[in-house]
């Protein structure tokens, strides 16, 4: 240990003295390199904290790269489960030389940065707690391997972390046996590194800083889970059969997390051979014809992609619509198109989904905000997709997806699966009957046949929009209207059976606030916030389009009504504001869109700021 | 007194079903077009080989050839998909149900221009289709602009000439492993009606690329897809007979006459020997003489490369025999104790 640090060192004690305890409620920013390997201490140290029984999340804030780029984890640590992303940093670690001493300068005041001590940081800052580490010289402790210990300097830090604030070495070890599965000869090697970690801090710092976890028990019985794997194992457990896919960021982990469970879990045990077919497309256009060929032979068939693979599927889509083909397709929502932030969430691509195609389609459209959402949505989707015979688009997000959330374990989905109205053979010969595309029930939805069904009344042809109800080529105009007008009864239909919103009415309240999607757990948050400023609110969470019967009684309960969405417009209020009609004066929008999850402070402002204006307005 | 039922068919095939069976909608389609010519083929090769017209899965994407499907074996469902995508719908309905006998009819500009991609990923994969081109060179249902397969030099009637080098989807296919590569002409049902039945017989892709003149756009002179330039430079590599695997064969012709191809379900196609000795299981044998004729501007037809040996995509998946569409919940759904154990690794 230089003198250098121990001057640092003793400089910051004296004059700052030991703050007033912050127990359980803390942002960790981890700044770390791409490809150092850093993904697994990040997650051994979130897990840990988890251990401890606080709620925690966890973000990866990473660049379009495979290795040199910076990248950042954060960590929320909150004694009442807030786990949205908080503005404020209040410890960094900061192992990345290029970024370290702006990755230190926002911390906040009376924060703490951790860093690597030949970087010389001393004196960057006088407001908050400085414990210089030197990382690498203990890590060449760790290991021979020059490999190995740039591995092992990340896992350091989770000893140094988990010493400074009060974690459990247990719970570290646990969380390491969790991450490392049974690799004994991994699990080892970490733990030495994590030990070098705590035995330093022991040895060697003073603990002046206020943040400190202890153990609670809100974590017991839950899981951690992103969810893409969510959504993949709710699929799996929803009968999916066809699944095909195009690498694309931050949607690949979906359906890799498929092949991984289907291969596990979907192989029949006495013919050993698959109940299900995963196939990688070409691109986003075949994988979404391929969906609608097996959707059109029976098959529950699904893909997943992101933005610019939306944008490909965009005829395809109209097609699905107009030949009335089950069809789900998940959209893990990232910025686009191109380079730049395709490692970035947003919510921006409500209108383009909704809308997606040409001449006149809309789309049965699903916005989960949770993994347990994540997971039963994807079962959710089928059934709708089968019972509407369309396209439906579930709606996530690059945080959703790809970030690590807490969650209760899942369920096990006991509903039958809904396959929707598909005539067999019995039922032809029953029936003596059978048109295509004729609203026998009244509630716009046909009945289908499925080919290879053997029955001279089974066959019949699909074609784009120009059929009859007997599926027959058609251009006459009565036809075309008669369809056109039919779509829309089904769509009607379906506001019912969509996943119906989450109300929560505050009778006192003056304002409403309505979201979707990730920005939910942000939501939760700024009315607790609101609160503590003097302001009641309700909030309407929207789960689906097209829009459910209740949301214009929502509208109208309040004086006002904020729109929080993380795109530039405000898609889902442009979509509002026209469904409210005469009342979308009362719409406000509260936007948010920096490619980082939004946070409640950030709502809180912009809600409290307007309704200052308001006040002073009148 | 005897009755005569008039409507009786006098002649059925081996499901006792007759020819009217396999018989789709009128065409719409210009007098004298040669897709419907090959629809008349398609139509006879079924009859004949006697497939179940509910096991038969028509696709076709966007075109004059595209349309055709609705011409032929009207007791089975058909898919109009979109422009140059019908690869990804036929591969969709192919591993949702594998028991269906899949049937694709595209076009040059739906295969070569627009579906290029698509055709050569179907190709790649082996997946189990017939694959018919109806290829004439032109766009007929916009009114005759040139596709990717029209011949350095083909002239258009508004007098407007190719320069760029066509694909030639026969050599494309031999290269990215395709397992059954024909070309044939539309004027030439006797070889067509053969290869159609051996497609049938094949599992894996077979892709017919067929000659089939545009009477309205591409019929001219100065046209290389006319009947009349098809008709003087055709060549032809072997005279073709197939021999269902429900008949017996008869060893009815001189020993080195003939090479017996046999096929997955047991049938055979027989290549009586014209004026050379040609063997389909060799690529680049087979490359070598597409390139040669394409050279010589001959149209040479017949089988030009097939390979029994080749695993199709189902088989690649090692899927269920059952078709995955239909499979019951029990088997598609994992068990309580298996989400239980799930849920034990996140937790």
């Amino acid at each position: 240990m230089s003198n250098g640090t121990q001057t640092a060192l003793a400089g910051v004690t004296q004059e700052q003295g030991v703050p007033e305890e912050i127990v359980n409620d803390f942002s960790i920013q981890v700044a770390t390199v791409n490809g150092s390997g850093s993904q697994s201490a990040n997650s051994v140290l979130m897990r840990s904290i988890f251990l401890m029984g606080v709620p925690v999340s966890g973000k990866n804030i990473f660049p379009s790269n495979i290795a040199g780029l910076p990248t950042w984890y954060t960590i929320r640590a909150n004694q009442h489960g807030y786990v949205a992303r908080r503005r404020e940093v209040d410890l960094c670690i900061a192992m990345n030389p290029e970024t370290a001493r702006d990755d230190v300068r926002n911390v906040r005041p009376g924060g703490v940065a951790i860093y690597e001590e030949a970087l010389n940081l001393g004196t960057l800052r006088e407001d908050i707690t400085l414990y210089p580490v030197p990382f690498a010289k203990l890590a060449t402790q760790s290991s021979p391997e020059p490999k190995l210990r740039k591995l092992l300097a990340n896992m350091i830090y989770v000893g140094v972390v988990a010493e400074l604030l009060g974690i459990g070495r247990d719970e570290v070890v646990a969380a390491i046996k969790t991450q490392f599965k049974s690799k004994a000869k991994a699990v080892e090697l970490n733990v030495m590194a994590v030990d070098l970690g705590i035995d330093y801090v022991r040895a060697r710092l003073m603990k002046r800083d206020p943040f400190r976890v202890v153990r609670m028990g809100l974590t017991a019985g839950k899981i951690i889970i992103d969810g893409n794997s969510a959504a993949a194992l709710g699929a799996m457990f929803a009968g999916c059969t066809v699944v095909t896919w195009y690498p694309i960021t931050p949607s690949s982990s979906l359906c890799e997390t498929m092949i991984e469970y289907f291969s596990r879990y979907r192989i029949d045990p006495e013919t050993g051979k698959a109940t299900f077919a995963i196939v990688q497309a070409e691109d986003e256009l075949a994988a979404l014809g391929m969906v609608i060929g097996a959707g059109w032979a029976g098959a529950r068939a699904m893909t997943a992609t992101s933005g610019p693979g939306i944008s490909l599927m965009g005829e395809f889509a109209g097609l699905a619509y107009f030949t009335e083909i089950p069809a789900v397709v998940w959209d893990i929502e990232r910025i686009g198109p191109s380079t730049g932030l395709p490692t970035r969430t947003s919510q921006g691509d409500v209108l383009s989904a909704f809308y997606l195609s040409h001449g006149d389609t809309k789309h049965i459209v699903l916005f989960p905000s949770s993994v347990e959402e994540c997971f039963e949505f994807a079962g959710t989707a089928f059934d709708l997709a089968e019972r509407f015979q369309t396209i439906v688009f579930v709606l996530s997000d690059l945080d959703l997806g790809m970030n690590n959330w807490m969650a209760h374990p899942f369920q096990y989905p006991n509903k039958p699966l809904d396959r929707g109205k598909v005539l067999t053979r019995d039922d032809l010969e029953r029936l003596g009957q059978f048109e295509r595309y004729r609203d026998v029930d009244g509630d716009g939805i046909p009945y289908r046949t499925l080919p290879g069904t053997q029955h001279p009344l089974a066959a019949y042809f699909t074609r784009g929009s120009g059929h009859n109800e007997k599926a027959g080529y058609s251009e006459r105009p009565e036809d075309y209207k008669n369809l056109m007008d039919r779509l829309l009864r089904k769509m009607d239909t379906a506001r019912s059976y969509v996943p119906q919103p989450i109300v929560d009415i505050n009778p006192n309240a003056k304002i409403g606030l309505i979201a979707f999607g990730t920005t939910d757990w942000a939501v939760v948050e700024t009315r607790d916030q609101l609160k503590e400023e003097g302001i009641e609110s309700s909030y309407l969470r929207i789960r689906a389009l097209p829009f459910t019967p209740g949301l214009l009684e929502f509208v109208e309960r309040h004086d006002r009504v904020y729109v929080i969405e993380q795109n530039r417009d405000g898609q889902m209020g442009d979509l509002i504001k026209l469904k409210v009609g005469r009342q979308c004066d009362r719409i406000q929008k509260v936007l948010h869109y920096t490619g980082h999850p939004i946070d409640a402070r950030t709502i809180t402002e912009a809600v409290t700021t307007a309704e200052d204006q308001m006040k002073e307005g009148k | 007194m005897t009755t005569v039922n008039p409507n009786l068919p006098s002649k059925t095939n081996r499901l006792g079903l007759p020819m009217t069976e396999y018989k789709g909608l009128d065409s719409t389609l210009c007098a004298g077009c040669g897709h419907d010519g090959i629809t008349s083929q398609i139509v006879k090769a079924f009859y004949e080989y006697g497939v179940e017209p509910h096991r038969v899965a028509k696709f076709s994407g966007i075109g004059c050839s595209s349309k055709t499907p609705a011409y032929f074996i009207g007791n089975s469902h058909g898919f109009n998909a979109v422009h140059g995508r019908m690869p990804a719908v036929a591969t969709g309905a192919m591993l949702a149900n594998r028991t269906l006998v899949g049937v694709g009819v595209s076009g040059d500009g739906d295969t070569a221009s627009i579906g290029i991609g698509q055709f050569i990923h179907l190709l790649r994969r082996n997946i189990p289709l017939i694959y018919i081109i109806e290829n004439n060179g032109v766009y007929g249902l916009t009114k005759g602009q040139f596709s990717a397969t029209a011949d350095v030099g083909s002239k258009l009637k508004n007098g407007i000439v190719n320069e760029l080098p066509p694909i030639d989807c026969c050599v494309l296919a031999i290269e990215l492993g395709c397992s059954y590569v024909a070309r044939s002409f539309a004027g030439d049902p006797k070889q067509l009606v053969p290869l159609i039945k051996g497609a049938i017989a094949h599992k894996g892709t077979a892709l017919l690329d067929v000659i089939s003149p545009c009477v309205t756009f591409n019929n001219h002179e100065g046209s290389t897809k006319s009947f009349k330039y098809a008709k003087e430079h055709e060549e032809m590599l072997h005279e073709i007979g197939f021999v269902p695997y429900f008949e017996q064969i008869q060893a009815d012709y001189p020993e080195g006459a003939v090479k017996e191809v046999e096929l997955h379900d047991g049938s055979h196609i027989r290549l009586r020997k014209l004026d050379r000795d040609y063997d389909p299981s060799s690529k680049p044998q087979a490359l070598q003489l597409i390139r040669k004729a394409n050279e010589l501007g001959e149209l040479i037809t017949g089988l030009l490369f097939y390979d029994r040996e080749k695993k199709d995509f189902i088989d690649d998946l090692n899927m269920m025999d059952e078709p995955l569409a239909t499979l019951p919940t029990s088997q598609v759904r994992p068990s309580r104790e298996a989400l239980a154990e799930i849920n034990k690794e996140f937790s």
